[in-house]
């Protein structure tokens, strides 16, 4: 009785295991590999996204693949350095439109210059994601909020009063939608200044990012996120990567009002030189 | 908005006028802010995990300065009186757009949402937000007070003219914070909209004015260490019946609030008094400055939604633009000096 039992667990046990192995197999994308992980729920009944999330790539970088380099700034020395990346765009290029891989290769060539995340300036999407600094999502019925460290940058995310976006701005606007497990965030109306990352990868205000928050555990999401913009790609593309949960009982959001350490650097030349 | 650089620099120039001019508030719901309620029939409806729901926008706009008036000696106006203090406000509001006044090339008041009274905001008869100490003024400062406000004189002084540097600027102009966020939460001059959103064992704050957040835990979690300081402070609430009270310390003291320093602790209570309508309290308590802690009383009326981004930092032509200009009036003034020299 007693061995049956056992069998019995292990042989449930092992097709618990190979199951998702054989649906890796054929398997294109991570969502595909993503278990039928049940989140717990809301008081409202919707999956509970709440917490405190953040990545673990090199993606700020350069969300392509990407060797080890120098720092940018000599005196950073190695502190500075890029980290390699195997990347996080599906297929592993980004299908550019020739004229745009130029620009894209003049940003990086310029990037000291011209990267908006060096002034201070908010991140765009989903480059917020996927900066490096943590973001809290907070979970309302009507509301879903998406609140990042880096120069305090915030979306509102509406579920219920969903319009058009008013006019251009650098988070977008975002209406959102539950597809069974999966929170679907639809993001449009943005203005062409923000960059993907600090290699110069960019977009037009033409740019429309659907993104897909779906839990695989209790601490990880599968954020996958489509790209669409006829103005600087061929085609649309995917970009995905796990989120990782903050367990720290104290985690919290902190403040990074970034403004005040770029004020040198934007306008240092501009100060009042002491009489000759 | 991007439009956000240009009334900043104004804004603050009149916030000095209304405060020291404005006798503020009105009569329309002064039964709800002014007359201190003995019953309260209303009951917030609730989230879906049980706490009282003040979610929604907010504003706290309003004619009614935190401190009485010189010359009033009464708690509160009568309505006529009220309404005619507001008419005097919006009046002082609206000159500054006289056609041909350098205010008015600045900017103007009269485009929709800068002139506080073409949008809805928080009327009250009485005639300051301070109600202790009860002559509507904030205490006296400290002996170590005196010498911390003096000592911050003369830091600033060091700092240079205003338009010396980025750094020797005001606040606002340099889009670092607002009036808005606090806390205490105060109007703002205009766009004083806020966006609150709760989940369980947190209450969001979103301030229109640079997309400020606070996030207030309510899980009993004690304050972090004293060395992490924050322009905003760090928040923990509890839930007191159906008043949400929020404690706030770890200042880092850059942003005085009336004068206020790093040791600066407040304390906020937020009672949902009717659908459109939030009591909001604050204590302001900082035995470095004050001999005693004081408090105000004022409320958020429920207002249209949704709020838009306000990327003030990233469309700051204003402080560029001056710095610019100071310095070429420099270069004018010195070449100018020079061939008087040679002359």
């Amino acid at each position: 009785m007693r061995n049956r039992l056992l069998i019995g667990t292990t042989l449930a046990l092992m097709a618990g295991w190979l199951l998702p192995v054989l649906t890796n197999v054929a398997a294109q994308t991570p969502a595909a590999q993503a278990p039928a992980y049940r989140a717990p729920r809301t008081p409202d009944g919707k999956p509970n996204l709440n917490g405190i999330w953040q990545t673990m790539n090199t993606a700020n970088w350069n969300i392509e693949a990407h060797p080890a380099g120098p720092s940018p700034v000599r005196e950073l020395g190695a502190s500075g350095a890029v980290p390699a990346g195997l990347g996080i765009v599906d297929g592993g290029e980004i299908p550019y439109l020739p004229a745009a891989r130029k620009k894209q290769q003049e940003n990086y060539a310029n990037r000291l210059k011209l990267d908006p995340e060096i002034k201070c300036y908010l991140p765009g999407v989903p480059r917020s994601t996927y900066q490096g600094m943590p973001f809290q999502i907070i979970q309302s019925t009507k509301h879903i909020m998406l609140i990042h460290e880096f120069a305090g940058a915030v979306r509102t995310v509406y579920m219920t009063d969903q319009t058009e976006a008013p006019a251009d701005s650098w988070m977008g606007w975002s209406n959102g939608r539950w597809e069974g497990e999966t929170l679907v965030v639809d993001t449009k109306g943005f203005n062409d200044l923000s960059w993907f990352d600090r290699a110069g990868n960019f977009h037009s205000d033409a740019l429309h990012v659907v993104e897909r928050f779906t839990p695989r555990s209790a601490e990880t999401i599968n954020y996958e996120v489509t790209i669409e913009d006829p103005k600087v790609f061929s085609r649309p593309w995917k970009m995905s990567m796990p989120l990782y949960k903050h367990v720290e009982r104290n985690a919290q959001i902190l403040e990074f009002r970034c403004v005040e350490f770029v004020e040198d650097l934007l306008y240092g030349h501009l100060r009042k030189q002491p009489a000759k | 908005m991007t439009r956000a650089w240009a009334p900043t620099r104004g804004a603050r120039r009149w916030l000095l006028g209304v405060v020291a001019a404005f006798l503020a508030a009105s009569a329309l719901s002064a039964q709800q802010t002014a007359v201190p309620n003995t019953a309260r029939p209303y009951k917030a409806p609730r989230t879906p995990d049980g706490q009282p729901d003040i979610q929604g926008f907010w504003t706290n706009s309003t004619y009614t300065s935190l401190e009485r008036p010189d010359g009033v000696t009464k708690t509160y106006y009568t309505p006529a009186e009220a309404e005619a203090a507001i008419k005097l406000a919006i009046q002082r509001e609206g000159a500054q757009t006289e056609p041909g006044t350098t205010a008015d090339v600045h900017y103007d008041f009269s485009q929709f949402g800068l002139d506080r009274s073409q949008s809805l905001f928080v009327r009250n008869l009485r005639t300051s937000l301070i109600v202790d100490p009860a002559n509507g003024k904030i205490p006296p400062l400290t002996e170590e007070g005196k010498r911390r406000t003096a000592q911050r004189a003369e830091e600033q002084k060091k700092l240079g003219g205003r338009w010396d540097s980025a750094e020797s600027n005001q606040l606002d102009d340099r889009c670092l914070i607002m009036a808005g966020p606090g806390p205490p939460m105060m109007d703002a001059g205009y766009n004083s909209n806020y966006q609150i959103v709760q989940s369980s064992g947190v209450v969001m704050i979103l301030t229109e004015m640079i997309h400020d957040v606070r996030i207030v835990t309510l899980d009993g979690r004690p304050q972090p260490d004293a060395k992490v300081r924050q322009w905003m402070g760090v928040s923990r609430g509890r839930w007191e019946g159906e008043t949400l009270v929020v404690e706030t310390t770890n200042f880092n003291g850059k942003n005085p609030f009336r004068g206020s320093d790093e040791n600066l602790k407040v304390i906020e209570r937020f009672t949902r008094l009717a659908d459109d309508t939030i009591e909001y309290k604050f204590t302001i308590d900082d035995p470095t400055m004050w001999t005693r802690p004081w408090t105000a009383e004022s409320a958020m009326k429920k207002t249209v939604g949704p709020i838009f981004e306000h990327a003030c930092h990233e469309g700051n032509f204003g402080l560029y633009n001056t710095l610019v200009g100071a310095r070429l009036e420099e270069k004018k003034a010195a070449e100018e000096a020079l061939k008087k020299g040679s002359k």
